[in-house]
């Protein structure tokens, strides 16, 4: 309608660059939590501590060697999800009588995780009567969280036990949230993965290598590094990430 | 920066004084807070009747600045202490308000305890403010409990702006209580231009409607802002709306800013901030503005803002007594792009299920058969959202052919709706024109079945219904039911609808 007279100027000192003029700028996250510190300093084998339970381990999250920097590899099945998905459906208001910080009620919100998504999602993300998933890495299209501001969307994916999001892009708080809590890796793809990828396809991430491996397909794809972000999450989240590199004073 | 370094303890002589100074509880923290000091030295009188010309914009209040700035990025200069500063980079911002609720508050104060340790104090005790308002009329004993730990929390810290609830059975016997934070906000002053505030709720860019940054935060990073008063943001570029030309009188602020998502879906303003102006947006009221900014997040938006002018500081004269500094974008300050709206020409709009920007003519939607109309929310529950759905009413003369739920936003909105008279009508107040016209009775004031909730909430949707509500999503699942089916639409479009039983636009009974 009326909008279309857009005159982007773009500038190139007070924007990053570079910036395609298409939607896929609106991906350009990975530098959006940065630190004073280089992120050299973050040792490789940061602890994964405080989170509110410690138990859940990062998917069958194997940490390739102590001498590479954030190197990790999830490996599992895939849940495939479309554009949009909101954070009423990853984690329906309902439920959010429950609160994160208590570790019961976090074990809990795990096992809602997903429960929102459409009956068309035939194949459900928990099993009945299943407190975690079996898929360790989701797949998604553009605008993955969007919506509310609620952490319990990172919180409930974390404590079901996915390691890690695949998505085209993401919504603001919901990345935020995600790094903030070292939940999951909020990582983006390069191209359109969730017309790839099917639903219980087995696939490897290698963070190092920034790559996608769906050895069900046999198809490698390319994601776009997770930066600084990558340190913050392995840690942790952002309290124990500051605590490791020495930001804050470490707790008696 | 030295505000956030010094924790608020106040002595005991202190929070005896607390009563005696209710709104002049400023003059108070100055001793803590050299932050507030600062702004103290500005006359509060000066500042209110400063009319900023739209032509002649004042330099940056910052101090000399070499390139010109937005309007948020000046506000997050100001608060980052830098004289000037860029879109990406990242800023440690002090914080002027920090609003939690029932939801998240349980949560953020759970990691606050964690990683501050079980004695500390938040950084500023007048300046975190608390609202109940999500789940309050439920027998969810999990509900309840999350309001009692922000209670205990408030009694601890001594927290000055805590608007509780203890008797659900009749909110009007809780002089304290509100209703939906973000109308409380600017209802009880805590909404300023210029200032930075932060919430844990995604419509918390509401508030950009005064002018100011705000912005919805996560339970860790409100944990952190509660520990250390500054929080590490992104500078977000600005995209600018012009809406120019004068408002027809069946359109509402809800049907500009549908247009908009619309425009630009759900992702379009993905980390950007949102500028409303132009001639149209100069002449909405704050309520009206509150409503744009709100839905900001709608598109993705960090924030959404609207210049403060004489009818915000004509809105502010007896809700603060805190002194406050606007400030504009500059006139060669860099948008990454700006969108242009002739508002003339715009029609009524719905958002179609599932998606906020799946915009229709309300007028294309005529033949959808509806099962209900809600009323509400931080979106559409605010006093002039009933006047103009009780101004449809009185038009019509009918009666509604599907129940409508009607929820006022707060105590002060539900008053308002028995005691305004409607314009027009020979005296009556909403709440008589809703009854005429079959209306449910206005509902205790909270976020309500908005966003669902337990599952005894007022107006859930817990069967898989069609409804037009002047709420903000439309997600599946939103208002309760997986397969329910969520119209977003202006109060005039829902009285309308309402009417009718078909979504329908508000020209057939205001014309």
């Amino acid at each position: 309608m009326a909008a279309a007279s857009c005159s982007l100027s773009y500038n190139s000192i007070l924007t990053p660059s570079p910036i395609p003029k298409t939607k896929t700028f609106l991906g350009v996250l990975p530098n959006s939590i940065k630190f004073p510190v280089t992120s050299s300093r973050a040792p490789a084998t940061a602890i994964r501590s405080s989170r509110a339970v410690s138990v859940v381990p990062r998917a069958t999250s194997v940490d390739s060697g102590s001498t590479s920097e954030a190197g990790s590899t999830f490996h599992g099945l895939c849940y495939v999800v479309g554009d949009n998905i909101d954070t009423d459906q990853i984690i329906p208001a309902e439920y959010l009588t429950l609160v994160p910080s208590k570790p019961d009620e976090y074990e809990k919100l795990g096992s809602y995780a997903l429960i929102g998504l459409p009956a068309n999602y035939t194949t459900r993300f928990i099993d009945q009567n299943e407190m975690k998933t079996k898929y360790k890495i989701i797949i998604a299209g553009d605008n993955f969280g969007c919506g509310s501001s609620r952490e319990h969307a990172p919180v409930a994916l974390g404590a079901s036990g996915v390691a890690a999001v695949v998505a085209e892009s993401y919504a603001r708080i919901f990345f935020r949230n995600s790094v903030a809590t070292g939940e999951v890796y909020p990582l983006e793809s390069e191209g359109r993965l969730c017309d790839e990828c099917n639903t219980g396809d087995v696939v490897t991430i290698e963070m190092d290598e920034s790559r996608l491996i769906n050895h069900t397909t046999g198809k490698e794809y390319k994601l776009k590094p997770i930066g600084d972000a990558g340190p913050v999450i392995q840690a942790g989240g952002i309290f124990a990430y500051a605590r490791s590199t020495g930001m804050i004073p470490a707790q008696n | 920066m030295a505000s956030s370094a010094i924790s608020a303890t106040p002595t005991s002589s202190f929070i005896a004084n607390q009563k005696e100074l209710g709104r002049f509880g400023f003059s108070s923290t100055s001793q803590f807070s050299i932050h507030k000091c600062k702004k103290s030295a500005i006359p509060m009188k000066i500042m209110s009747v400063m009319t900023p010309q739209q032509s002649e914009r004042r330099p940056a209040t910052t101090g000399s600045v070499k390139t010109a700035l937005t309007l948020t990025e000046k506000i997050l200069a100001r608060a980052s202490e830098k004289p000037q500063l860029s879109p990406g980079e990242n800023v440690w911002v002090n914080v002027d308000i920090l609003m939690t609720h029932d939801v998240c508050g349980p949560g953020s104060i759970g990691i606050f305890k964690k990683e501050f340790g079980e004695n500390a104090k938040v950084w500023d005790r007048e300046k975190l403010v608390i609202i109940p308002d999500h789940y309050i009329f439920t027998s969810d004993e999990r509900a309840n409990r999350n309001v009692d730990i922000l209670r205990d929390f408030c009694t601890e810290q001594n927290i000055k702006y805590f608007y509780d609830i203890k008797d659900l059975s009749n909110f009007k016997v809780n002089p304290d209580y509100k209703g939906v934070c973000h109308i409380a906000l600017a209802q009880e002053g805590h909404c300023r231009p210029g200032e930075v505030l932060l919430g844990t709720d995604s419509h918390t860019c509401t508030a950009g409607a005064f002018g100011q940054f705000a912005t919805g935060i996560g339970n860790t990073d409100a944990g952190f802002v509660m520990g250390a008063g500054k929080l590490l943001l992104k500078v977000p570029p600005t995209l600018r709306f012009v809406m120019d030309g004068e408002m027809p009188d069946y359109l509402l602020a809800k049907d500009l800013i549908l247009q908009i998502i619309g425009e630009i879906s759900v992702s379009g303003a993905t980390y950007k901030a949102m500028e409303f102006t132009g001639t149209t947006v100069e002449s909405l009221t704050m309520e009206e503005r509150m409503t744009l900014c709100n839905m900001a997040i709608e598109a993705g938006g960090k924030n959404g803002v609207v210049p403060a002018d004489s009818t915000t500081f004509k809105y502010l004269e007896d809700k603060t007594s805190i002194g406050y500094e606007p400030v504009y974008s500059d006139a060669k300050a860099s948008f990454l792009s700006e969108y242009r709206f002739d508002v003339t020409k715009l029609e009524p709009l719905v958002a179609k299920p599932h998606s906020p920007d799946n915009r229709a003519l309300a007028r294309e939607c005529k033949d959808v058969k509806i099962d209900r109309v809600y009323i509400g929310s931080c979106t559409g529950g605010k006093t002039e959202d009933f006047l103009a759905a009780a101004k449809v009413f009185l038009a019509s003369g009918k009666k509604v052919k599907v129940p409508t739920f009607l929820v006022p936003a707060t105590q002060k909105v539900w008053m308002d709706v028995y005691a305004l008279p409607v314009p027009g009508s020979g005296g009556k107040t909403c709440s008589q024109i809703f009854e005429e016209a079959g209306c449910d009775t206005p509902a205790s004031p909270s976020c309500g079945a908005c966003l669902g909730g337990p599952k005894d909430t007022y107006a859930r949707m817990n069967e898989p219904m069609v409804c037009v509500s002047t709420t903000n999503r439309n997600f599946p699942g939103r208002m309760g039911h997986r397969e329910g089916q969520i119209y977003l639409a202006s109060p005039y479009t829902a009285a309308a609808s309402a009417l009718t039983g078909y979504v329908t636009d508000p020209r057939e009974f205001l014309q």
